[in-house]
């Protein structure tokens, strides 16, 4: 592994540890091509028109820096050497990612790079330089190497002071990135002057990024002295309800006084989030209890969708005017009945075939929902509007606009979440789990393989299907180009983050995935490239999801220790804050 | 015993209902083109045009279910991001041609235009060759050894960054192929006037299938990806290099990709960020027709989805009366697709894998 530096001098100071320069190399053109990255798909230049700390640093900036340090603090991780090796390594690898924006800056500067590239614009150029144009190409060498050397000097502190630097670090990022959306409600509560010092209309003021790292770091500080989670793990098993219980309540009361007080942008964007943790919940049965990969959800949320839309619209081609109440109950017959007729000629086929066949269906759907075909019927392109709101009330009631919705949605996923849970531990949820472990082994000791799964498929269907009613509800309209492959990607995907088979890891996965795209419309573009990342990095790094169940948290870990799952999650804990 | 009988009833019903399903797919068929053939609307040089179009279309599906067929007969894994490989291709085909059409060089003289076409394949595969084993190093070979769905899921994320990728890049418009008037003229060809285009899209796509089958069937690098494919465990006990004969099987996927996306591009003369998905999916089809794992079966496979794709609508659908059947050539093609599925998962030629192993 350690090769020497070669030359005549490296034999003479044989017993310091070799400087091994070819990772650092290596890792520091790693950090060039992905900071090349950020800069050109946009990243960089869009982020920057928002500030993090006003005047003093913009989000763009703040990527760009992140990505630097990182390939410092990367590049010396694993040094073992002497100070000034640490500060040497992290100051090549550095330069070496600050190098590559330089080049970037030069080539720019001599070659039309913008008929290619979209964000290769002066305005980058001038990112990059600190304002100098062209000529200050050196820029970014020299930055990347200051920042490269203080993050070799920073892997020098010791472990709990970079802990803390880093919550507070983060802290400031995250106050800066929601810095409008804390500060309106703030305004015009008894901490308006707090808010004032905070927060100015664009983001975070200088004054407020210290107090709020300050405030971060004692906190964090004040978390590690008195190490909460030890205290709450020493409590005993039986006893824990007593902890658990009355933050239970103070939660769901939380969760049910939310949209009123908020505005009514924010209550639209938690009905959304609570109308995916609904479909997550039903999808979960499919894919987390019976391992079926269903990328046609879609499907059966248009025929919910467009089953209210006939049943309930005042437009052209409501057929018979119900109210949503009457037309839900047929929203979800439908979608299962759709569930039967498509899943029976395919659950017999392997799992990854059932993944392109479920996607086929859905696209079957969508065409066939926008085409001059079903025109008469659906209203091609054009779609259903005029769907009345399931409660008639004026404007100002508590239950007004999307507020209903999202306590449709919440009592929708309440039902769905008790369901699983009953299934979970009962014959059919066994046999599932079974089937998704070893279809061959479960089908040898007597389970109907293609029985079981269509249950399962005709439940995910049917909790479609009231997404799909839910949905047009929310919405107002149903249309063709709703019903994307991608409401199904979003589905999958915030299961596979939250955590396969766990209820919290659903909510908490439509709350990262789907509404912080929302609270950060401006960014949406890049909404998707967050995604695919984020399925990639989840499959490799932490396959069980963020919050996952313990059942899936003892299985995964199970072989690399043979521990009670009490201290297996105390394990992995301890792991995630040593990586 | 009451169990017993109710799972015996279902399977019954399940039976009826699969072969009502065929037999409702037969009728369809049958019907419609009798329904379209004596309604005499449409001419002999009507079919022979969608004939060749269709030749034409299943030709580039078929440079693109290689690509899927060879991954998937050596990893067992659907490579999702396969299509968003052949639109880097169609991409880097366009900013050729614009550059050369700049120059003044894209429509100088047949021999130009030909050149033209030659060189930004070339740089196309330069471009999709690299990425795609970036892809697989990324994306796929940690999660070698994992459960199917995961390299699915992560396969399904590489697609999302590759299409957003893109679009952060070039941004969401449509680009419009500069037009190569040489491509447009006709030939006549027994009997019939073809497009010089539809002539060296097939041609190239024949040319590159059959180098390909050579290379898999002849050379030492072939044999072993044979052998990897069949049995990983035993090629490596064998001194095959399995790291590397999986690399050059992502490799030779992304080169016929790559030209694919140039081809289909001056085909319909435009190209998107999004361009590869539908194609992606409608060759991983082709793939699955032929026989998944099975090289010619991807060519057959490919070829007779364009076929179908091209004809289908307008004999199967327009004797019913269905207003504009050609809004529904997808829905035939994933029709298609799951029927193959649900009735014949081994595909046209069968699977050359072992199926007890999948």
């Amino acid at each position: 592994m350690t090769r020497a530096l070669a030359g005549p001098g490296a034999a003479t100071v044989a017993p310091r540890v070799a400087f091994d320069w070819r990772p650092v190399v290596r890792i520091g053109a790693i950090g060039g091509a992905v900071s090349l990255y950020l800069c050109l798909v946009g990243i960089v230049p869009v982020f920057n028109q928002r500030p993090l700390i006003i005047g003093v640093i913009s989000l763009g900036q703040t990527a760009l820096v992140l990505s630097l340090f990182a390939t410092g603090f990367v590049a010396t991780r694993k040094l073992t050497g002497t100070a000034g090796a640490r500060f040497l390594a992290g100051g090549l690898a550095g330069g070496i990612a600050g190098a590559v924006l330089s080049a970037l800056v030069l080539v720019g500067s001599v070659v039309p790079l913008r008929n290619v590239f979209l964000n290769a614009s002066p305005e980058l150029y001038d990112l990059l330089t600190f304002g100098l144009g062209t000529s200050g190409f050196w820029a970014p060498l020299v930055t990347g190497i200051a920042l490269g050397a203080l993050a070799g000097g920073f892997s020098l502190l010791r472990p709990r002071l970079r802990r803390s630097l880093y919550v507070g670090f983060l802290s400031v990022v995250i106050m800066g990135l929601f810095a409008g959306l804390i500060r309106t409600p703030l305004l015009s509560s008894p901490l308006e002057n707090l808010a004032r010092l905070l927060f100015a209309p664009e983001g975070l003021t200088p004054v407020g990024a210290v107090i709020t790292f300050a405030v971060a770091v004692a906190l964090n500080e004040y978390r590690r002295t008195n190490d909460l989670g030890r205290r709450y793990r020493a409590v005993p098993s039986d006893r824990r309800w007593t902890v658990i219980a009355p933050a239970a309540v103070v939660l769901s009361i939380a969760v049910l006084i939310l949209p009123q007080t908020l505005g009514s942008f924010f209550a639209q964007v938690i009905a959304i989030v609570a109308l995916y943790v609904m479909m997550g919940l039903g999808l979960n049965i499919t894919l987390g209890l019976a391992g079926l990969l269903d990328l046609g959800f879609v499907a059966f949320f248009a025929v919910g969708a467009y089953t209210v839309g006939l049943l309930t619209s005042t437009g052209e081609y409501g057929i018979a005017q119900w109210s949503f109440w009457a037309a839900v109950p047929f929203a979800v017959f439908f979608a299962m009945l759709f569930g039967a007729f498509l899943g029976l000629p395919i659950l017999g086929i392997r799992g990854d075939y059932l993944a392109i066949a479920t996607m086929g269906f859905g696209e079957i759907i969508r065409i066939l929902a926008g085409s001059d075909l079903l025109k008469p019927l659906l209203g091609g392109p054009r779609g259903i509007t005029n769907i009345p709101k399931p409660f008639d009330v004026p404007p100002d009631h508590w239950l007004a606009g999307p507020n209903q919705i999202y306590y449709i949605a919440l009592a929708g996923a309440a039902l769905i979440a008790f369901i699983a849970w009953r299934l979970r531990g009962s014959h059919l949820g066994r046999a599932w789990l079974a089937i998704r472990e070893d279809e061959d082994v479960a089908e040898a000791t007597g389970i109907n393989l293609v029985q079981t799964k269509l249950l399962a498929y005709i439940l995910g269907a049917a909790f479609a299907g009231l997404g799909g009613a839910v949905f047009a509800a929310l919405v107002g309209s149903i249309f063709a180009s709703s019903i994307q492959l991608i409401v199904s990607i979003n589905v999958v995907a915030l299961i596979i983050v939250g955590g396969m088979g766990s209820i919290p890891g659903v909510v908490v996965g439509a709350i990262f995935l789907i509404g912080l795209p929302e609270l950060f419309r401006e960014f949406s573009e890049y909404r998707y490239l967050f995604y695919g990342f984020a399925l990639i990095a989840m499959m490799r790094f932490r396959p069980e999801g963020l919050l996952p169940s313990r059942v899936t948290l003892r299985e995964l870990h199970v072989a690399e220790n043979e521990q009670p799952p009490d201290a297996a999650e105390g394990a992995l804990v301890a792991q995630e804050e040593a990586g | 015993m009451q169990v017993g009988a109710i799972e015996r009833v279902t399977e019954v019903a399940i039976a009826v209902f699969l072969w009502a399903l065929r037999v409702v797919v037969i009728l369809v068929v049958v019907v419609g083109s009798a329904l379209t053939l004596m309604s005499g609307r449409y001419s002999l040089e009507t079919w022979s045009n969608l004939v060749v179009s269709g030749l034409t279309l299943g030709s580039i599906y078929a440079l693109i279910a290689l690509g899927y067929t060879m991954v998937y007969g050596i990893l067992r894994m659907i490579n999702f991001a396969h299509g968003e490989i052949f639109t880097s291709g169609a991409f880097a085909g366009y900013f050729i041609a614009v550059g050369l059409n700049s120059v003044g060089f894209l429509n100088a003289s047949p021999l130009a235009s030909l050149l033209s076409v030659v060189i930004m394949i070339a740089v196309a595969i330069a471009i999709s060759t690299p990425l795609a084993l970036l892809v697989e190093r990324i994306a796929y070979r940690p999660l070698r050894n994992a459960p199917r769905l995961v390299p699915l899921i992560s396969a399904i994320g590489a697609s999302y960054v590759l299409q957003y990728t893109y679009r952060g890049l070039f941004g969401p418009g449509i680009y419009s192929y500069p037009s190569v008037a040489w491509l447009n003229e006709l030939l006549p060809i027994g009997g019939l006037r073809i497009r010089v285009l539809d002539v060296l899209v097939v041609a190239s796509a024949i040319a590159m299938m059959v180098g390909l089958y050579l290379f898999v069937m002849r050379t030492k690098m072939g044999t072993a990806i044979r052998a990897v494919s069949e049995d990983k465990e035993t090629a490596a006990l064998m001194g095959i290099d399995v790291n590397r004969a999986i690399v050059t099987t992502f490799a030779l996927g992304a080169v016929m990709a790559g030209a694919a996306g140039v081809l289909y591009s001056l085909l319909y003369t435009q190209v998107y960020y999004l361009t590869g998905f539908i194609p992606g999916i409608k060759a991983f089809t082709a793939a699955v027709l032929g026989g998944i794992g099975n090289i010619p079966g991807a060519m057959l496979g490919g070829l007779f989805l364009g076929q179908v794709e091209s004809i289908g609508p307008t004999l199967f659908l327009d004797g019913f009366g269905v207003p504009s059947p050609n809004q529904l050539k997808d829905v035939i093609a994933f029709t298609m697709l799951v029927l193959v599925l649900v009735f014949r998962p081994s595909g046209i030629l069968g699977e050359r894998i072992a199926k007890a192993r999948a």
